[in-house]
């Protein structure tokens, strides 16, 4: 059995929004009945072209249902160019997360509201020619890509977890591997995508274990993550870094300019006693 | 909240008698079998004794009974056996539809460089008998072709098969899970030279199995040790298991006309129920040649995990062929291989009664449902009233 939060069961059980709003102004239709799940999205804006009614219709499992009817509720109010901003990472934080075998509903979601809000600008509705990686699920290059650049996913079985591509007859897991390695080749993204807190955390974690930890050993030293509230990262030091007096110094200077660089320039080191 | 349990083909409730047989060989009874004090001597005496209720439930030899941990160390065990036996042959037949315990080896022992043929079904899950003879060859170690598929129930001619197979000289195994315990075998009556048996499946408890090895057939073992089992599986015994299983099939031998009249007649009624008050529903799997306790029944546009978990919330218990209640993204390769459409093939549910099933359940799941998958269709993108015989792209 699937291990959903309580705020997954709830919405569920209880789903918000659903139908179709009358005369949408911007509608799109994600997945197929093939791949087991499909979300049809409508919404109609406000005078302050802000989105008044949002509505779902989908066939799935609960985290599908679920993740749809979350996402009506996180747009409703919001500027088209808010709800742009809106991750699948966002999505699945509101809901309290979402087993990773699942994440590929909150990226169904996300899919939905960009290509309904495409549908309302009048544009094409996808970049033309997308090429097919996986053929089972019909995932194209450009979803695995952002997957893996969004996610910042490293296995064929993250994708998989994240777009459903390479999920049926594995015919696809080298393009996917070469996709994964090509995308994680490429220089640090200029514009970060926003970070989930669970995503910050994490990511703070392997840079501390990958970057900052076997330096600060080297001299008998060591760092241990306390918490992170919003970009303030608290640690503790340990070993010989405890009793230092450059100890502040190599914080502010070598673990938090690492911390930024490799996961957000606006982190702060802070350290406390425990 | 009371639990309607209809998922018997999942794991079953152990039988009161069965616990109550059990339950001195945990606490008091503890001797081992093997010892020379008469301590041991006396739980040897009992396992002697379900070696007697198992074989007797499948028309069998007492010494053709191998006691294992599950239904998967014996297919694992049978296969294996045959290729050591015939350590020339290259060539395995099995199904598509087979038990992952079987399917998942053969895909195994097909990268060790074995030749692996898996028969397709037809619509209704049923083999042609025609193909399966052209396809056994000289080259042929083993076939394994399951007695009664676990998510449809349908029954393979394992019979008529095991007699083709060793006509030829070719050792034949049948994983009969589902299928002892619920229907009649007479292994006296027939071919088969080895055959599954998983306790769980017939109010026995997890973790205890049978290999039925018929008398004569060259066997080489799985688990190396000690001489248990007359040294064709290893281990000291699962004694309280090995005498609950025992008792379990001797249970099972008395039940077995209520099986199929009782929990039969609550299957119809419940199927047929289902498919009356659910629009675009259908039965996966033939009716013609069908375990009496299953049906998996599939409800267009909706999703089984939904569906699983809605049921969920009113306590009754079943199963799902949907892609997302395994963790795998495709749905069951069973229904696949039987050709079931998508739109089918994601809302499948499977039930699968038991003799402690009442009709007072079958009634409160027939109340239930209707208005479970009405739910669900209402959010459903591809369901539209007033157009309901429509078919999805």
């Amino acid at each position: 059995m699937w291990e959903y939060t309580d705020k997954v069961k709830e919405h569920f059980l209880n789903p918000r929004n659903v139908g179709e709003v009358e005369n949408p102004d911007g509608i799109a239709e994600v997945g197929s009945i093939a791949c087991g799940d499909a979300l049809k999205l409508s919404f109609k804006l406000d005078d302050n072209k802000r989105i008044k009614d949002v509505k779902f219709k989908t066939f799935g499992c609960a985290s599908a249902i679920a993740t749809s009817s979350a996402l009506t509720e996180m747009v409703k109010g919001m500027t088209l160019e808010e709800a742009m901003k809106v991750t699948n990472q966002d999505i699945a934080a509101y809901l309290g997360g979402l087993p990773q075998e699942k994440m590929h509903c909150s990226v169904m979601g996300k899919q939905a509201l960009e290509k309904a809000i495409e549908n309302y600008k009048g544009g094409p509705p996808t970049a033309p020619a997308a090429q097919i990686i996986c053929e089972c699920f019909g995932v194209t290059e450009r979803e695995i890509e952002r997957a893996v650049r969004e996610n910042n996913l490293s296995t064929v079985e993250e994708v998989t977890n994240y777009t459903k591509a390479g999920g049926g007859c594995g015919g696809c897991h080298d393009a996917i591997r070469q996709i994964i390695e090509r995308v994680r080749a490429e220089a640090a993204p200029v514009v970060r995508p926003k970070l989930s807190n669970i995503q910050k955390i994490r990511m703070i974690e392997e840079t501390i274990e990958r970057e900052i930890r076997p330096s600060l050993k080297q001299d008998g030293g060591d760092i241990e993550l306390v918490d992170v509230i919003g970009n303030r990262v608290l640690v503790a030091t340990r070993g010989t870094c405890a009793t230092c007096k450059a100890a502040d110094i190599t914080l502010k200077h070598f673990v938090e300019l690492k911390l930024r660089d490799f996961v957000s320039p606006e982190l702060v080191i802070e350290e406390v006693t425990t | 909240m009371k639990t309607i349990y209809l998922d018997n083909n999942a794991t079953t409730q152990v039988a009161e008698e069965v616990l109550d047989a059990m339950l001195p060989y945990f606490r008091d009874l503890y001797g081992n079998p093997s010892s020379m004090h008469s301590f041991g001597g006396q739980v040897g005496r009992k396992i002697r004794e379900a070696r007697e209720q198992a074989a007797a439930l499948i028309g069998a030899q007492p010494e053709e009974i191998i006691f294992t941990s599950c239904g998967t160390e014996s297919d694992n065990a049978a296969i294996r056996s045959a290729l050591t036996a015939h350590p020339d042959r290259r060539h395995i037949l099995t199904s598509r539809v087979e038990h992952p315990a079987v399917k998942s080896l053969c895909a195994h022992l097909s990268r060790q460089g074995y030749r692996i043929t898996e028969l397709p079904v037809d619509k209704d899950g049923i083999l042609d008998m025609a193909q399966y003879e052209r396809a056994l060859t000289p080259d042929t170690a083993i076939v394994s072709l399951m007695w009664a598929n676990n998510e449809t129930g349908v029954l393979f001619p394992v019979e008529k098969a095991a007699e083709l197979a060793t006509e030829r000289g070719i050792l034949f195994h049948t994983d009969a899970v589902q299928a002892v315990g619920k229907i009649p075998i007479n292994m006296k009556a027939n071919a088969i030279d080895m055959l599954s048996i998983s306790g769980h499946k017939l109010h026995a408890p997890k973790g205890i199995g049978i290999l039925y090895v018929r008398k004569g057939t060259k066997f080489s073992p799985f688990l190396i040790g000690g001489h248990q089992e007359k040294e064709r599986r290893g281990g000291t015994e699962n004694t309280p298991s090995i005498i609950g299983l025992g008792k379990a099939c001797e249970l099972a031998a008395g039940n077995m006309d209520t099986e199929n009249r009782m929990v039969l007649l609550l299957r119809d009624k419940l199927e047929a129920e289902i498919l009356a008050r659910i629009p675009n529903s259908r039965v996966n799997g033939t009716r013609l040649y069908r375990l009496p306790n299953t049906t998996n029944i599939s409800f267009e546009f909706v999703e089984g995990e939904a569906i699983l978990l809605l049921m969920d919330d009113y306590g009754i218990c079943a199963s799902s062929g949907s892609a997302c209640t395994s963790g795998s993204l495709q749905p069951s390769h069973v229904l696949r291989a039987m050709g079931v459409p998508f739109t089918m093939a994601h809302g499948s549910i499977r039930f699968s009664l038991s003799i402690y099933n009442t009709e007072e359940e079958i009634h409160f799941v027939i109340e239930k449902l209707p208005s479970i998958i009405e739910r669900l269709r209402s959010i459903s993108p591809y369901w539209t009233l007033g157009d309901q015989a429509c078919s999805v792209q």
